[in-house]
């Protein structure tokens, strides 16, 4: 097991740190319009438990990066640009309906659950001690999206259809997330990251037994789009970022 | 965060006088009174009433809030926005439930919220239009709100009394973030200063009016009083306000909006300027900035949600079916 790059080390900790975000921020813009009062709750919940993770994996990038690099982890959030952002294309995407994002949401926790799982034992202790949290919140997250996707599958026709239709849209974006590029193959072999090759069969699983339960289809194999880790984007992020990053934008160098 | 108390309540204590001598008895005994016990007939109404408006306010108050929640500056205050938010809507669903032990269900006091019968408190109907505003509310409002909702830990309702002691425990900290965040733009650049000061400017009267109209014109009160439902006057919650809030705005360099607020050494109160009543009562009655913008957005969640529901009770019948069968 050879010595990770402290550049791969700080791109690898910075994909995981921006999928949380932007997934956690696209949770905040729910906020006043979810379908009950008890899904407020929900999935504010989600979206602290997403940014929480996500700040810690920023912190320790810039403990990682050192003295080479002087940004801090609100840099990195609020004065990045969308092609510096290296989250899963999945993540970005807007909300849509109610569906697209318990979807969205089950999409990606079923991959999270197993990808943290692994985390727990990085050889960086700083990692598998957030992997430990963000594996037990993750696996609440799942919990939460499939009961909505079994209720909306095998409720009424019009919410069949609409999951039906989110799932048939965003199934084209879930190809990356086991895309073993250069910086996961390294961050693999030098123990810290993930065989994301090994997480597609269990995340398959597990997102066959949702869909299957909720009497649903699971899509054919289709074109699967890239570019998320490496910045190229879809036309949502930079939407997400000009909101986001306003005040930092029009009042740079402040404290807040 | 906050309900205007008893606000348009008639209801005068009526029917039996020995049930209400009874009644009387038990809560100047300092005795609670619990969901099955028997009690009068507009006690019961004015609780609902008062309940239902302070849940709606929690509901409601977060819409100001929203509105800056995604351009929070800094992921510490973007974390506290959404946490916060999130402890709002846990005090509208903990005092719906409340409210229900007095035989209402939710579904009925949402739906007079969303039909605009039911009132939610009046300073929600202003814009936020600045970063500011977030620390403004949680500094003024949430501050006004623990001086209305302190005494209620104590209320004779005793539902309502308890889940006033958790919802008083995170006001007290909101209220600190708030100031804490207005001391980071109090030391900030001029134009963090400026912010700070454009949105108490544009607070300052509407929280000062979240206390309601002035005893005199206060009928309420009263019985308020009386059955331990408001054990402090509205003239009396905001003096206490002023008193704590003076100091804190001159410790940053804030300046309060009022020409002629003053400390009267004989009485040992502050003396304020003259609220704008008619503005307030405008407000109440559905002309204020964002009174139809509130209204509007509630309406809206409940609409576009409505398949979401629909399908949770389509699928918990089939659930119901297959388990019969």
């Amino acid at each position: 097991m050879g010595e990770l790059q402290k550049n791969t080390r700080f791109e690898h900790l910075l994909r995981l740190a921006d999928t949380n975000l932007i997934l956690g921020h696209r949770m905040s813009e729910w906020i006043g319009k979810s379908p009950i009062l008890e899904e407020e709750l929900a999935l504010t919940n989600i979206g602290l438990d997403l940014i929480g993770q996500a700040r810690a994996l920023y912190e320790h990038a810039v403990a990682v990066s050192g003295e080479e690099d002087n940004r801090d982890a609100d840099d990195l959030v609020f004065l990045r640009d969308a092609p510096e952002y290296k989250n899963l294309l999945l993540v970005e995407r807007e909300n849509g309906d109610f569906a697209h994002t318990m979807v969205r949401q089950m999409f990606y926790s079923a991959f999270a659950v197993p990808v943290w799982e692994a985390l727990t034992r990085s050889v960086d202790s700083e990692v598998a001690g957030i992997a430990g949290r963000a594996e037990k919140e993750s696996l609440y997250h799942l919990r939460h999206a499939s009961e909505w996707i079994l209720r909306m599958g095998d409720g009424t026709e019009e919410s069949h259809q609409r999951v039906q239709d989110a799932v048939d849209a965003l199934w084209m974006y879930t190809g990356e997330m086991f895309d073993m590029d250069e910086v996961e193959t390294a961050a693999f072999e030098a123990g810290h990251g993930v065989d994301l090759t090994a997480v597609r069969s269990e995340w398959e699983k597990t997102v066959r037994e949702v869909l299957t339960a909720a009497t649903l289809d699971y899509p054919e194999d289709c074109w699967m789009l890239k570019g998320g880790r490496t910045g190229k984007h879809t036309e949502h992020l930079g939407h997400l970022l000009s909101d986001m990053q306003f005040l930092q934008r029009a009042y740079p160098g402040q404290k807040w | 965060m906050y309900s205007q108390g008893l606000m348009g309540v008639e209801e005068t204590p009526g029917g039996e006088q020995d049930l209400l001598d009874r009644f009387q008895a038990r809560i100047d005994a300092g005795e609670k009174i619990e969901p099955n016990d028997e009690m009068p007939e507009a006690y019961r109404k004015t609780l609902i009433r008062q309940m239902s408006q302070h849940a709606h306010s929690e509901i409601v108050g977060v819409y100001p809030e929203a509105n800056w929640v995604t351009r929070a500056p800094t992921l510490r205050r973007k974390l506290q926005a959404m946490a916060k938010i999130q402890d709002e809507f846990g005090h509208g669903l903990y005092i719906y439930s409340a409210a229900e032990t007095l035989g209402v269900s939710r579904e009925e006091m949402v739906g007079q919220l969303l039909s605009g019968k039911a009132k939610y408190s009046s300073v929600f109907n202003y814009p936020t239009l600045n970063w500011a505003d977030l620390a403004v509310i949680g500094w003024l409002g949430d501050g006004a709100a623990i001086m209305n909702q302190i005494p209620l830990c104590r209320c004779s309702y005793g539902p309502y009394a308890r889940a006033m002691v958790l919802v008083c425990k995170e006001e007290s900290f909101h209220q600190r973030q708030g100031y804490e965040a207005m001391v980071a733009l109090m030391n900030g650049s001029p134009e963090q200063k400026a912010m700070g000061q454009d949105a108490v400017n544009r607070w300052w009267w509407p929280i000062m009016m979240m206390f309601g109209p002035h005893d005199a014109d206060s009928p309420n009160t009263e019985t308020g009083v009386k059955w331990k439902i408001k054990n402090f006057t509205n003239d009396e919650l905001r003096q206490k306000f002023i008193k704590a809030t003076v100091p804190q705005a001159k410790l940053i360099g804030i300046e309060i909006p009022d020409p002629d607020l003053r400390f009267n050494e004989e009485t040992g109160d502050w003396e304020h300027g003259e609220i704008d009543w008619d503005e307030f009562w405008s407000v109440v009655k559905g002309q204020g900035p964002c009174n139809h913008d509130r209204i509007t957005a509630r309406r809206k969640a409940h609409a576009e949600g409505a398949w979401v529901l629909e399908a949770a009770q389509a699928y918990a019948a089939k659930q119901a079916a297959r388990n019969a069968a």
